[in-house]
Protein backbone atom coordinates (compact mmCIF):
# COMPACT_ATOMS: atom_id res chain seq x y z
CA UNK A 1 0.00 0.00 0.00
CA UNK A 2 1.16 3.22 -1.06
CA UNK A 3 0.89 6.27 1.70
CA UNK A 4 -1.07 9.23 0.73
CA UNK A 5 -1.30 12.65 0.94
CA UNK A 6 -4.35 14.06 -0.16
CA UNK A 7 -5.77 17.79 0.28
CA UNK A 8 -8.99 18.72 0.34
CA UNK A 9 -9.76 22.12 -1.37
CA UNK A 10 -12.51 24.45 -2.66
CA UNK A 11 -11.41 28.14 -2.77
CA UNK A 12 -14.99 28.98 -1.68
CA UNK A 13 -16.46 28.46 1.70
CA UNK A 14 -19.08 26.78 3.18
CA UNK A 15 -18.97 24.28 0.74
CA UNK A 16 -18.20 21.17 2.80
CA UNK A 17 -14.81 20.68 2.76
CA UNK A 18 -15.04 19.74 6.52
CA UNK A 19 -17.71 17.55 6.48
CA UNK A 20 -16.19 15.39 3.51
CA UNK A 21 -12.86 15.27 4.76
CA UNK A 22 -14.77 13.68 7.91
CA UNK A 23 -16.59 11.62 6.33
CA UNK A 24 -13.85 10.17 3.93
CA UNK A 25 -11.78 9.88 6.97
CA UNK A 26 -13.61 7.97 8.71
CA UNK A 27 -15.40 5.78 5.75
CA UNK A 28 -11.53 5.06 4.77
CA UNK A 29 -11.03 3.81 8.17
CA UNK A 30 -13.88 1.37 8.63
CA UNK A 31 -12.24 0.37 5.81
CA UNK A 32 -9.14 -1.11 7.22
CA UNK A 33 -6.80 1.79 6.89
CA UNK A 34 -4.80 3.81 8.95
CA UNK A 35 -6.11 7.03 8.60
CA UNK A 36 -5.60 10.52 9.90
CA UNK A 37 -7.33 13.83 9.37
CA UNK A 38 -5.39 17.36 9.30
CA UNK A 39 -7.33 20.52 9.99
CA UNK A 40 -4.65 23.07 8.15
CA UNK A 41 -7.58 25.82 8.90
CA UNK A 42 -5.38 27.40 11.69
CA UNK A 43 -7.45 29.76 14.07
CA UNK A 44 -10.77 28.56 12.75
CA UNK A 45 -10.64 25.08 13.26
CA UNK A 46 -13.75 22.65 12.95
CA UNK A 47 -12.68 19.83 11.92
CA UNK A 48 -13.01 18.33 15.32
CA UNK A 49 -16.15 19.10 16.26
CA UNK A 50 -17.88 17.81 12.95
CA UNK A 51 -15.37 14.76 13.90
CA UNK A 52 -16.53 14.89 17.43
CA UNK A 53 -13.15 14.88 19.08
CA UNK A 54 -13.48 18.27 19.80
CA UNK A 55 -13.41 17.66 23.82
CA UNK A 56 -10.20 15.17 23.50
CA UNK A 57 -7.68 18.36 22.31
CA UNK A 58 -4.50 18.72 24.07
CA UNK A 59 -2.02 19.30 21.70
CA UNK A 60 -2.17 21.01 18.18
CA UNK A 61 -0.15 21.01 14.83
CA UNK A 62 0.99 24.42 15.75
CA UNK A 63 2.29 22.91 18.79
CA UNK A 64 3.96 20.21 16.68
CA UNK A 65 5.07 22.46 14.71
CA UNK A 66 7.21 24.16 16.82
CA UNK A 67 8.48 21.75 18.91
CA UNK A 68 6.20 22.15 22.32
CA UNK A 69 4.84 18.71 21.72
CA UNK A 70 6.16 15.30 20.06
CA UNK A 71 3.64 14.55 16.75
CA UNK A 72 2.37 11.51 18.59
CA UNK A 73 1.31 13.41 21.52
CA UNK A 74 -0.79 15.61 19.47
CA UNK A 75 -2.62 13.19 17.75
CA UNK A 76 -6.32 12.00 18.83
CA UNK A 77 -7.54 8.98 18.82
CA UNK A 78 -11.06 8.33 17.95
CA UNK A 79 -12.46 5.82 20.12
CA UNK A 80 -14.92 4.62 17.85
CA UNK A 81 -13.64 3.41 14.81
CA UNK A 82 -9.81 1.58 14.82
CA UNK A 83 -6.99 3.44 13.16
CA UNK A 84 -8.58 6.75 12.93
CA UNK A 85 -6.78 10.22 13.85
CA UNK A 86 -7.43 13.79 14.31
CA UNK A 87 -4.38 16.45 13.90
CA UNK A 88 -5.93 19.22 15.27
CA UNK A 89 -5.30 23.01 14.02
CA UNK A 90 -4.71 25.74 17.06
CA UNK A 91 -7.88 27.78 17.45
CA UNK A 92 -5.79 30.70 19.48
CA UNK A 93 -2.95 30.80 16.16
CA UNK A 94 -3.54 32.48 12.56
CA UNK A 95 -2.03 31.08 9.23
CA UNK A 96 0.99 32.92 9.74
CA UNK A 97 2.04 30.45 12.21
CA UNK A 98 2.86 27.59 9.91
CA UNK A 99 5.33 28.08 6.65
CA UNK A 100 4.46 25.36 3.41
CA UNK A 101 8.09 23.61 3.71
CA UNK A 102 7.23 22.77 7.50
CA UNK A 103 3.78 21.45 6.60
CA UNK A 104 5.53 19.11 4.08
CA UNK A 105 8.00 18.09 6.78
CA UNK A 106 4.95 17.09 8.96
CA UNK A 107 3.19 15.58 6.48
CA UNK A 108 5.88 13.51 5.37
CA UNK A 109 6.23 12.31 8.63
CA UNK A 110 2.80 11.25 8.87
CA UNK A 111 3.28 9.10 5.65
CA UNK A 112 5.40 7.18 7.73
CA UNK A 113 2.66 5.50 9.90
CA UNK A 114 -0.58 6.36 7.70
CA UNK A 115 -1.86 4.49 5.09
CA UNK A 116 -3.75 8.14 4.28
CA UNK A 117 -3.17 11.70 5.43
CA UNK A 118 -6.37 14.04 5.08
CA UNK A 119 -5.48 17.55 4.80
CA UNK A 120 -8.45 19.62 5.30
CA UNK A 121 -7.95 23.58 3.60
CA UNK A 122 -9.59 26.52 4.75
CA UNK A 123 -11.08 28.40 2.07
CA UNK A 124 -9.57 30.93 -0.24
CA UNK A 125 -6.38 30.55 -1.97
CA UNK A 126 -3.92 32.34 0.13
CA UNK A 127 -1.37 31.30 2.45
CA UNK A 128 -3.54 28.76 4.44
CA UNK A 129 -4.11 26.83 1.10
CA UNK A 130 -0.27 26.86 0.15
CA UNK A 131 0.24 25.40 3.39
CA UNK A 132 -2.77 23.07 3.39
CA UNK A 133 -1.49 21.70 -0.64
CA UNK A 134 2.52 21.72 0.37
CA UNK A 135 2.57 18.72 1.80
CA UNK A 136 0.23 16.60 -0.39
CA UNK A 137 0.45 14.76 -3.59
CA UNK A 138 -2.61 14.84 -5.04
CA UNK A 139 -6.29 16.37 -4.58
CA UNK A 140 -10.00 16.50 -4.08
CA UNK A 141 -11.75 19.64 -5.30
CA UNK A 142 -15.18 20.37 -3.39
CA UNK A 143 -17.87 22.24 -5.48
CA UNK A 144 -21.31 22.65 -4.98
CA UNK A 145 -23.42 23.49 -8.24
CA UNK A 146 -23.63 26.65 -8.13
CA UNK A 147 -21.89 29.42 -10.09
CA UNK A 148 -19.77 30.94 -6.98
CA UNK A 149 -18.21 27.55 -5.75
CA UNK A 150 -17.57 26.48 -9.66
CA UNK A 151 -15.99 29.53 -10.22
CA UNK A 152 -13.68 29.22 -7.27
CA UNK A 153 -13.04 25.50 -8.06
CA UNK A 154 -11.88 26.26 -11.58
CA UNK A 155 -9.42 29.00 -9.76
CA UNK A 156 -8.21 26.54 -7.11
CA UNK A 157 -7.93 23.47 -9.53
CA UNK A 158 -5.53 26.32 -12.05
CA UNK A 159 -2.97 26.52 -8.92
CA UNK A 160 -3.44 22.76 -8.01
CA UNK A 161 -2.25 22.33 -11.36
CA UNK A 162 0.60 24.52 -11.43
CA UNK A 163 1.81 23.22 -7.94
CA UNK A 164 2.04 19.87 -9.73
CA UNK A 165 -0.24 18.09 -7.94
CA UNK A 166 -2.02 14.64 -9.69
CA UNK A 167 -4.38 13.65 -9.53
CA UNK A 168 -6.55 16.41 -8.89
CA UNK A 169 -10.20 15.00 -8.73
CA UNK A 170 -13.61 16.61 -8.08
CA UNK A 171 -16.45 15.98 -5.27
CA UNK A 172 -19.93 17.51 -6.56
CA UNK A 173 -21.29 18.18 -3.56
CA UNK A 174 -24.90 18.93 -1.89
CA UNK A 175 -26.78 18.44 -5.51
CA UNK A 176 -30.30 18.68 -4.96
CA UNK A 177 -32.03 16.35 -7.44
CA UNK A 178 -34.87 17.94 -7.37
CA UNK A 179 -33.75 20.93 -8.66
CA UNK A 180 -31.83 19.23 -11.25
CA UNK A 181 -35.04 17.73 -12.56
CA UNK A 182 -36.35 20.84 -13.26
CA UNK A 183 -33.58 22.34 -14.79
CA UNK A 184 -32.95 25.11 -11.95
CA UNK A 185 -29.59 23.96 -11.09
CA UNK A 186 -26.51 22.95 -12.90
CA UNK A 187 -25.92 18.89 -13.19
CA UNK A 188 -22.97 17.18 -12.71
CA UNK A 189 -22.20 17.01 -16.74
CA UNK A 190 -22.62 21.03 -16.96
CA UNK A 191 -19.80 20.94 -13.64
CA UNK A 192 -17.74 18.51 -15.46
CA UNK A 193 -18.01 20.47 -19.21
CA UNK A 194 -16.61 23.61 -17.26
CA UNK A 195 -14.24 22.23 -14.80
CA UNK A 196 -12.76 19.79 -17.35
CA UNK A 197 -11.46 17.33 -14.53
CA UNK A 198 -12.11 13.88 -13.26
CA UNK A 199 -14.87 12.95 -10.96
CA UNK A 200 -15.02 11.14 -8.01
CA UNK A 201 -18.15 11.14 -6.52
CA UNK A 202 -21.20 13.30 -6.33
CA UNK A 203 -23.05 14.02 -3.14
CA UNK A 204 -27.06 14.72 -2.89
CA UNK A 205 -27.88 17.61 -0.39
CA UNK A 206 -28.83 15.81 2.96
CA UNK A 207 -30.25 16.93 6.16
CA UNK A 208 -28.69 13.99 7.53
CA UNK A 209 -25.90 15.94 7.56
CA UNK A 210 -26.90 18.90 9.74
CA UNK A 211 -27.80 16.70 11.88
CA UNK A 212 -24.66 14.30 12.68
CA UNK A 213 -22.78 17.14 12.65
CA UNK A 214 -24.96 18.16 15.61
CA UNK A 215 -24.11 15.03 16.91
CA UNK A 216 -20.37 15.28 16.15
CA UNK A 217 -20.83 11.46 14.37
CA UNK A 218 -19.63 11.55 11.04
CA UNK A 219 -22.53 9.72 8.53
CA UNK A 220 -20.07 7.06 7.60
CA UNK A 221 -19.76 5.67 11.42
CA UNK A 222 -23.63 4.38 10.60
CA UNK A 223 -25.44 6.11 8.30
CA UNK A 224 -27.21 4.78 5.29
CA UNK A 225 -28.60 8.08 4.35
CA UNK A 226 -27.92 8.92 0.68
CA UNK A 227 -25.19 11.21 1.54
CA UNK A 228 -23.48 8.90 3.92
CA UNK A 229 -23.91 6.00 1.05
CA UNK A 230 -22.00 8.97 -1.19
CA UNK A 231 -19.17 9.47 0.91
CA UNK A 232 -18.51 5.94 1.64
CA UNK A 233 -18.61 5.20 -2.45
CA UNK A 234 -16.09 7.89 -2.82
CA UNK A 235 -13.52 6.50 -0.46
CA UNK A 236 -14.23 2.98 -2.14
CA UNK A 237 -13.03 4.81 -5.49
CA UNK A 238 -10.09 6.29 -3.75
CA UNK A 239 -8.39 3.00 -3.12
CA UNK A 240 -9.51 2.16 -7.25
CA UNK A 241 -12.64 -0.34 -6.55
CA UNK A 242 -14.80 0.75 -9.38
CA UNK A 243 -18.09 1.52 -7.74
CA UNK A 244 -20.60 2.82 -9.82
CA UNK A 245 -22.37 6.48 -9.24
CA UNK A 246 -24.72 6.83 -7.06
CA UNK A 247 -28.43 7.77 -8.70
CA UNK A 248 -29.13 10.79 -7.53
CA UNK A 249 -31.93 11.19 -10.45
CA UNK A 250 -33.46 8.75 -8.24
CA UNK A 251 -33.62 10.67 -5.56
CA UNK A 252 -35.80 13.19 -6.61
CA UNK A 253 -38.85 12.80 -5.93
CA UNK A 254 -41.55 12.84 -8.67
CA UNK A 255 -45.18 13.13 -9.56
CA UNK A 256 -47.57 15.57 -9.60
CA UNK A 257 -48.39 16.10 -6.07
CA UNK A 258 -44.40 16.46 -5.42
CA UNK A 259 -44.99 19.30 -7.84
CA UNK A 260 -47.71 20.93 -6.19
CA UNK A 261 -45.62 20.82 -3.01
CA UNK A 262 -42.76 22.05 -4.54
CA UNK A 263 -44.89 25.09 -6.05
CA UNK A 264 -46.51 26.04 -2.67
CA UNK A 265 -42.74 26.25 -1.73
CA UNK A 266 -42.29 23.02 -0.01
CA UNK A 267 -38.80 21.48 -0.79
CA UNK A 268 -38.93 18.20 -1.93
CA UNK B 1 -50.04 33.54 -11.37
CA UNK B 2 -46.80 32.42 -9.83
CA UNK B 3 -48.42 29.34 -8.80
CA UNK B 4 -49.60 28.14 -12.02
CA UNK B 5 -46.13 28.62 -13.73
CA UNK B 6 -44.33 27.40 -11.26
CA UNK B 7 -46.17 24.11 -11.55
CA UNK B 8 -46.49 23.85 -15.05
CA UNK B 9 -43.40 25.93 -16.87
CA UNK B 10 -39.85 25.06 -16.83
CA UNK B 11 -37.51 28.07 -16.21
CA UNK B 12 -34.46 26.47 -17.19
CA UNK B 13 -31.93 29.04 -15.01
CA UNK B 14 -29.83 26.20 -15.54
CA UNK B 15 -28.52 27.19 -19.00
CA UNK B 16 -27.80 30.31 -18.05
CA UNK B 17 -25.60 29.71 -15.22
CA UNK B 18 -23.62 27.64 -17.46
CA UNK B 19 -23.06 30.47 -20.25
CA UNK B 20 -22.59 32.92 -17.71
CA UNK B 21 -19.91 30.76 -15.95
CA UNK B 22 -18.31 29.23 -19.62
CA UNK B 23 -18.11 33.06 -20.07
CA UNK B 24 -16.65 34.02 -16.91
CA UNK B 25 -14.08 31.67 -16.33
CA UNK B 26 -12.61 32.26 -20.19
CA UNK B 27 -11.74 35.54 -18.79
CA UNK B 28 -10.79 34.17 -15.21
CA UNK B 29 -8.45 32.07 -17.10
CA UNK B 30 -6.82 34.06 -19.73
CA UNK B 31 -7.00 36.69 -17.55
CA UNK B 32 -7.85 39.46 -19.45
CA UNK B 33 -10.45 42.41 -19.31
CA UNK B 34 -12.65 43.98 -21.44
CA UNK B 35 -10.72 46.52 -22.00
CA UNK B 36 -7.79 45.09 -22.90
CA UNK B 37 -9.64 43.00 -25.63
CA UNK B 38 -10.69 46.21 -27.08
CA UNK B 39 -7.69 47.92 -27.15
CA UNK B 40 -6.25 44.33 -28.75
CA UNK B 41 -9.09 44.68 -31.13
CA UNK B 42 -7.76 48.17 -32.21
CA UNK B 43 -3.81 47.39 -32.29
CA UNK B 44 -5.53 44.72 -34.74
CA UNK B 45 -7.15 46.57 -37.35
CA UNK B 46 -4.29 48.97 -37.32
CA UNK B 47 -1.53 46.34 -38.08
CA UNK B 48 -3.50 44.52 -40.87
CA UNK B 49 -5.14 47.41 -42.13
CA UNK B 50 -1.51 48.24 -43.55
CA UNK B 51 -1.71 45.20 -45.79
CA UNK B 52 -5.15 44.88 -46.41
CA UNK B 53 -8.22 46.52 -46.66
CA UNK B 54 -10.72 44.88 -43.80
CA UNK B 55 -14.55 45.45 -42.77
CA UNK B 56 -14.35 46.73 -39.69
CA UNK B 57 -17.82 46.57 -38.69
CA UNK B 58 -17.75 42.65 -39.41
CA UNK B 59 -14.94 41.36 -37.53
CA UNK B 60 -15.54 38.64 -34.72
CA UNK B 61 -13.07 38.63 -32.40
CA UNK B 62 -13.71 35.77 -29.14
CA UNK B 63 -11.57 34.24 -26.62
CA UNK B 64 -12.49 30.42 -27.11
CA UNK B 65 -12.43 27.50 -24.70
CA UNK B 66 -11.47 23.61 -25.39
CA UNK B 67 -10.90 21.55 -21.81
CA UNK B 68 -8.49 23.80 -19.85
CA UNK B 69 -7.03 25.91 -22.52
CA UNK B 70 -8.48 29.25 -24.48
CA UNK B 71 -7.79 30.11 -28.06
CA UNK B 72 -7.87 34.12 -29.37
CA UNK B 73 -9.99 33.60 -32.38
CA UNK B 74 -10.43 36.19 -34.84
CA UNK B 75 -12.98 36.14 -38.11
CA UNK B 76 -11.37 39.06 -40.04
CA UNK B 77 -13.19 39.68 -43.46
CA UNK B 78 -11.25 41.09 -46.29
CA UNK B 79 -12.42 43.62 -49.03
CA UNK B 80 -9.46 44.13 -50.87
CA UNK B 81 -5.60 43.39 -50.78
CA UNK B 82 -3.74 46.18 -51.06
CA UNK B 83 -1.33 45.78 -54.00
CA UNK B 84 1.33 48.32 -53.34
CA UNK B 85 1.94 47.30 -49.02
CA UNK B 86 5.02 46.65 -47.73
CA UNK B 87 6.19 45.50 -44.45
CA UNK B 88 8.86 48.63 -44.63
CA UNK B 89 6.22 51.25 -45.42
CA UNK B 90 4.45 50.57 -42.16
CA UNK B 91 3.91 54.05 -39.73
CA UNK B 92 4.87 56.19 -42.98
Amino acid sequence: MIQRVIVLTSGKGGVGKTTTTANLAVALARGGHKVVAIDADIGLRNLDVVLGLENRIVYSLVDVIEGSCRLKQALVKDKRVENLFLLPAAQTRTKDAVKPEQMKALCDELREDFDFVLVDSPAGIEGGFQNAASGADEALVVSTPDMSAVRDADRIIGMLESLGKSPIRLIVNRLRPNMVREGNMLDVSDVLDILAIDLIGVVPEDDNVVTSTNKGEPLTLNSTSPAARAFDNISRRLIGEEVPLLDVESLASTGFMARIRRAFGFKG
Amino acid sequence: MNFFKKLFCREESRKTAKERLQLVLIHDRADISPEVMDSLRRDLIAVISTYMEIDESNIELDLEREDRSVALVANIPIRHVRRNARPEEKGQ
